[in-house]
Formats: C-alpha cells, sequence, structure tokens
C-alpha cells in the first residue's frame, strides 16, 4: 500500500474546508505591522489569535538587541550545543532566565515543542510513570511517547481522578512525574494547583508545570501561576517557551534541582538539535528584562483578557472558561459553522483561531482569541461588536444550552 | 472472574457514547478506525474503561490494541494482575 494513502480522508475534510473559504489552517499574512495588525487579503485586520501576550515582538529594544547579534555573532549557531559549544550569549540568557524564575537551572531549547520533549522525556525513562492531564498539549503527549515511560492519563484539572489512579498503579519503585499547565492552550483554563500540590503531599510525586501561556502572564513576578498560587516550591520543573510572552521563538526549563543539569546529556531534543541562533537569544534576553521593568504590560493584559470576556459573556456566548485570562475560547456548533464564521470574521476585520477535533477537549468546536497587552479598548471593543454582527447573526450557530 | 462476553458487554455499552455513527459492534470492530473516532476520543474511552474495571491501561499498550477483542484481553490480563 501507498505509504500516504492513509491520508485520503484527510484530503477530503481539507478540501470541504476550502468549499467553505480560506484555508484555516494555513492563512496567509500578506505582512505582519505590529503585534495587533496584519494585512490580509489585502486588507488590515485586528490580529487576536497570536498568542502574542505582551506585545513584544515591535518592542525597540528587543529589535536592536537581535539586529546587534545578528551583526556581532552571525545568522545562525550550526549546531548543537554539545557539539559545537556554547556561545557566551546562550549562557547569560539562561542566567538571566534563571534569576526572572527564581531557580537555580535553566536551559534553553530550540522551540518550546523541543522544551516539553526536551524536559520529560529527559525527566522520565521506561522505568518511570508519568501522569498527564487529559487536556495537555501534544508537545506533552509526544514527549511522553518519546521518553518510553509508563503512561496514565487523568481527568483533566481533576486533582480526585489523579489521586485515584495513583492510589491505583501504586508505587514500583520508578520515578513518578505529573505533568500539568499553567493555562491550557485550547480552554484557557489554570490548573487547580492547590488541590494537585495537596495530592502530591500525600502521594510523594514529582511535578513538572508547563507554564508555556503563563509565563509573563500570571503571578505577581510573571512567572506564571505557580508564582500566582504561591506554589512555587511545590513545582519541581518548570517548562515555558519564548515563542508568547518573549515574542520570539525557542523554549525553557528550569528546576532547583541539584541534578537538572544532567538533562543537557540526557535531552535528547536539546543534544541533537542546533541551538539557538543569536538573535533570537539575543531578543528573548532583552524581553526577559522587559517583562521585569514593565509590569504594567501584566496589568493591561489582564484589562483587556477581563473586556474581552465580559463583552463576550454579555452577547450570552457560551465561553469555555468562566474565569478570565488570555485565551478566550467561544463554542461553536459544529465544524462546518465554525469554518464559516472565522471566515465571516475574517471578512469583517479579526483574526482568530479556529480549534478544531481532535486539537481540541471533548469534540468540541471553538473561535479561540488570545488578547495581548498591545490591544486598545477600543480594539477590543472592536471584536465585540464583530462578534455580535457575525456569529449572532447566525443564532444557529451556538450550541444548544445544556 | 469475568468471562470474554461479559466484558464485551460492558465494553459495547462504555462505548456508547463514542459511536456516534452508531455502527455496528462485533469483537473484531477496530476501535478507532471503524468507529471513525480520533485518537483523543479513544483516550476517553479506554479512560472510562480504566473506571469500570478499577485497572490502568497505560497509553503505551494502546498502539497495540486495536479491536474490541484486543481490549477483553488487555482488561482480562490486568483484572487478573491486580
Amino acid at each position: 500500500m501507498d505509504i500516504l494513502e492513509k491520508y485520503r480522508p484527510m484530503v477530503e475534510r481539507h478540501r470541504q474546508m476550502l468549499e467553505l473559504g480560506r484555508n484555516a489552517v494555513g492563512l496567509r499574512m500578506d505582512d505582519v505591522y505590529s503585534p495587533t495588525r496584519a494585512r490580509i487579503d489585502g486588507k488590515e485586520i485586528i490580529l487576536a489569535g497570536t498568542n502574542n501576550y505582551m506585545a513584544i515582538t515591535f518592542d525597540e529594544a528587543c529589535i536592536k538587541a537581535g539586529q546587534k547579534a545578528l551583526g556581532d555573532h552571525g545568522t545562525g549557531t550550526t549546531g548543537s550545543r554539545i557539539a559545537n559549544g556554547s556561545y557566551a550569549l546562550h549562557l547569560d540568557l539562561e542566567k538571566s532566565l534563571a534569576d526572572f524564575l527564581n531557580r537555580k537551572h535553566s536551559i534553553v531549547f530550540s522551540t518550546g515543542y523541543q522544551a516539553n520533549l526536551g524536559a520529560i522525556a529527559g525527566l522520565a525513562g521506561p522505568r518511570d510513570t508519568v501522569y498527564l492531564d487529559a487536556d495537555s498539549h501534544s508537545s506533552i503527549y509526544d514527549a511522553c511517547a518519546l521518553s518510553g515511560a509508563r503512561l496514565i492519563r487523568f481527568k483533566h484539572n481533576d486533582a480526585d481522578d489523579l489521586a485515584r489512579r495513583l492510589r491505583r498503579s501504586g508505587e514500583d519503585g520508578g520515578g513518578r512525574l505529573v505533568v500539568l499547565e499553567g493555562i491550557y492552550s485550547m480552554f484557557g483554563d489554570r490548573a487547580p494547583l492547590r488541590e494537585f500540590v495537596d495530592v502530591k503531599h500525600e502521594h510523594g510525586f514529582q511535578l513538572l508545570v508547563d507554564e508555556a501561556h503563563s509565563t509573563g502572564v500570571l503571578g505577581p513576578n510573571g512567572r506564571g501561576l505557580a508564582d500566582e498560587a504561591e506554589l512555587e516550591s511545590d513545582v519541581d520543573f518548570v517548562v515555558g517557551t519564548f515563542s508568547k510572552s518573549f515574542g520570539a521563538i525557542g523554549g525553557f526549563a528550569a528546576s532547583d534541582h541539584e541534578l537538572f543539569e544532567m538533562l543537557r546529556f540526557s535531552a535528547r531534543a536539546y543534544m541533537f538539535s542546533a541551538s539557538p541562533s543569536p538573535a533570537t537569544i539575543a531578543t528573548v534576553k532583552e524581553a526577559v528584562k522587559q517583562l521585569e521593568a514593565r509590569p504594567e504590560l501584566r496589568q493591561k493584559l489582564r484589562h483587556n483578557s477581563e473586556r474581552l470576556h465580559r463583552g463576550f459573556k454579555s452577547l450570552g456566548l457560551e465561553l469555555c472558561c468562566d474565569v478570565p485570562s488570555p485565551i478566550i475560547a467561544v463554542r461553536i456548533v459544529d465544524e462546518p459553522t465554525a469554518i464559516v464564521l472565522w471566515n465571516r470574521l475574517l471578512d469583517a476585520g479579526v483574526y482568530v483561531n479556529i480549534a478544531l477535533p481532535p486539537g481540541t477537549p471533548n469534540g468540541v468546536c471553538l473561535l479561540r482569541c488570545s488578547v495581548s497587552a498591545g490591544h486598545s479598548e477600543q480594539d477590543i471593543d472592536k471584536i465585540i461588536s464583530l462578534f455580535e454582527t457575525v456569529v449572532l447573526s447566525l443564532p444557529q450557530a451556538l450550541p444548544p444550552l445544556m | 472472574m469475568a468471562t470474554d462476553d461479559e466484558i464485551y458487554a460492558k465494553l459495547c455499552r462504555l462505548i456508547g457514547p463514542f459511536n456516534t455513527a452508531d455502527v455496528k459492534l462485533e469483537k473484531n470492530t477496530d476501535i478507532a478506525a471503524d468507529l471513525n473516532i480520533d485518537s483523543v476520543s479513544v483516550m476517553d474511552f479506554v479512560m472510562e474503561v480504566e473506571d469500570e474495571f478499577d485497572i490502568d491501561i497505560p497509553l503505551n499498550i494502546l498502539g497495540e490494541t486495536r479491536t474490541l477483542s484486543d481490549l477483553i484481553d488487555v482488561v482480562k490480563a490486568r483484572v487478573n494482575g491486580a
């Protein structure tokens, strides 16, 4: 059999999407003007689906730092750090990050996806068990598969369910790692960290929190959910990304554990990837500085998130999370309707994400917005009014009330 | 100790909510392919099976577990092992 033949049904699904409008999973942005504006199909569009939480992608200081590094150190590192060595820039960034995160050790990866791959598959091996939340990001699932560990999936955000599964599987002498996310990427809900930490105290596992969507966003110091919940000392390992609040690309893992640096010799995603380019490292280092120096970005983001959440609620839209976060997902009745509405929203002037199963929990279809500190109040109000015009004009678009 | 048929009957009940196309079930029904359900739904179904029989079914073995009959074997082995 032809090796690609299995994807035939996917071709059909894609064709149906294109029949309803644009390619929603590969949209061309002709030009990106700012953290909140782009030109699409010749028209200026408000961006509300880019995870650009701190609006730092066009920050002058970050751009300047990147340009300087590009000139001083060249375009790329052309290899991994174990083979080619580390640039001083990599080590400087790891030091700044460790300081920012208030952790003893931090390791930089080339993408956020690889940060999870490296951290989780570096920590857990075939004799260990990883307990992962059912709604975990694909990078966590892939990391778990790569680790070779025994994988037990527990119900989303359900600490009692985790406890039940811990009791059921018992201790087998191997390590036990529980993986949670600070803010879940599809629904925008937080892990109930206190409840999980209580289970941790009872069962004695080690805890990793992926703060990809919550670094910069949550907590008095912008360190994420554990910072907000004042439970950082109960979290053994933190993973995060540079592609959201830091406005670049790459990721990190951090810990106070004395053996953590051994991941440099065990995390294959670190060992066998070329290290991040000098310009990337330099912009991230500047972004860390900006996030520390400008807590007002976090305030603005929160203000914008609450405003959009409130606005959508008042329209009667079904939101996936009652607590506002920068990710605000609106439930739509089915896939064709979500595709039609997504196209109409773009026609009307706003870009959001379309999220479809199996990329979503519970098989739901979503129009997912992500809010930025760079949005003005007028932007937020415009997004609300466009949803009112477009989504409410199709009353059958909303799922029936439960 | 439950018989194959008893386990099968329970599995058929548990898979009901995931079998949205109402495909007729047999022991050799391929859970993902024949019911046309995605990987997440398969994992959600397996979670229900774990709770029904009070066993662990690590995700690692799902790659080898395709049909309801395969799943009956997994359940039997795990219930016995407990």
